[in-house]
């Protein structure tokens, strides 16, 4: 299973906070992982058209298109900080 | 030693303070940095803010500010930080982070807290939307903001072409 978790706008967007999925068999990068949500997800893909940048974080560290995504890990979408 | 803490609550600078100087005894130098809530935002329209609301991530708010902490503590000599971040709803003028570094010297230990402002801003993952009498916006970080970040690593890329 991957845990799935969405942050501020992203989470606006996508319309929900959390959810959990199957990893899929075909999913080994974060890339995998996105060109999967966007096939089977149309909010998913709806937001990714609409953000500026999605950033994404695997088990809470920020990670690039080649980062690894596999089962048990936690993977987040969000939009750029904006603390301080 | 280093301390982090996300939270609902109002902190108190002064209170803030004697914990550093506790925490670093044989110190020189204290620097405290307190960011406030402001009255509007740069994003669209100048609309006074009647509200911020202050999402993060748990988990990884306290990681990534620790982390920033960390490498602070590698480039400079510190003896105590101390870093709070307030979440929730948040007014103009409320207090919304704060930065304290102690350290053996002033130069070092200015240079330290605002590394660490630096970094909490663009890295740290926390998320502002400001609530207006016209609707509710998120606020993008700003360009000044990632131009601080490039500053400190053009001063790493010289340092290591001198190696």
């Amino acid at each position: 299973m991957l845990q799935i978790h969405y942050f501020a706008s992203v989470r606006e967007a996508v319309g929900r906070d959390r959810e959990q999925i199957e990893l899929p068999g075909n999913v080994a990068t974060v890339a995998d992982l996105v060109r999967h949500l966007r096939t089977v997800d149309a909010g998913f893909e709806r937001m990714i058209g609409e953000q500026e940048q999605v950033l994404v974080a695997v088990n809470q560290a920020v990670a690039g298109d080649e980062g690894a995504v596999a089962d048990g890990d936690e993977v987040a979408f969000f939009p750029p900080m904006s603390g301080g | 030693m280093a301390q982090v803490s996300v939270q609902a609550e109002d902190f108190d600078l002064g209170a803030e303070y004697r914990r550093l100087c506790a925490d670093a005894p044989g110190g020189g130098a204290v620097v405290t940095f307190c960011g406030l809530v402001r009255e509007y935002y740069d994003v669209g329209g100048a609309d006074e803010v009647r509200e911020l609301r202050l999402e993060h991530y748990p988990g990884m708010t306290e990681k990534s500010i620790l982390d920033i902490v960390r490498q602070a503590e590698q480039r400079w000599d510190l003896l105590a930080v101390r870093v709070v971040h307030r979440v929730g709803i948040l007014r103009p003028g409320e207090q919304i982070v704060f930065a304290g570094v102690a350290g053996r010297h002033r130069g070092e230990t200015f240079e330290a807290a605002n590394f660490i402002m630096d970094y909490l801003k663009s890295e740290a993952p926390f998320w502002k939307k400001q609530i207006t009498r016209n609707g509710s916006e998120w606020v993008n970080i700003r360009e000044s903001d990632r131009e601080a970040l490039s500053r400190w690593q053009a001063a790493d890329d010289q340092a290591s072409a001198r190696k």
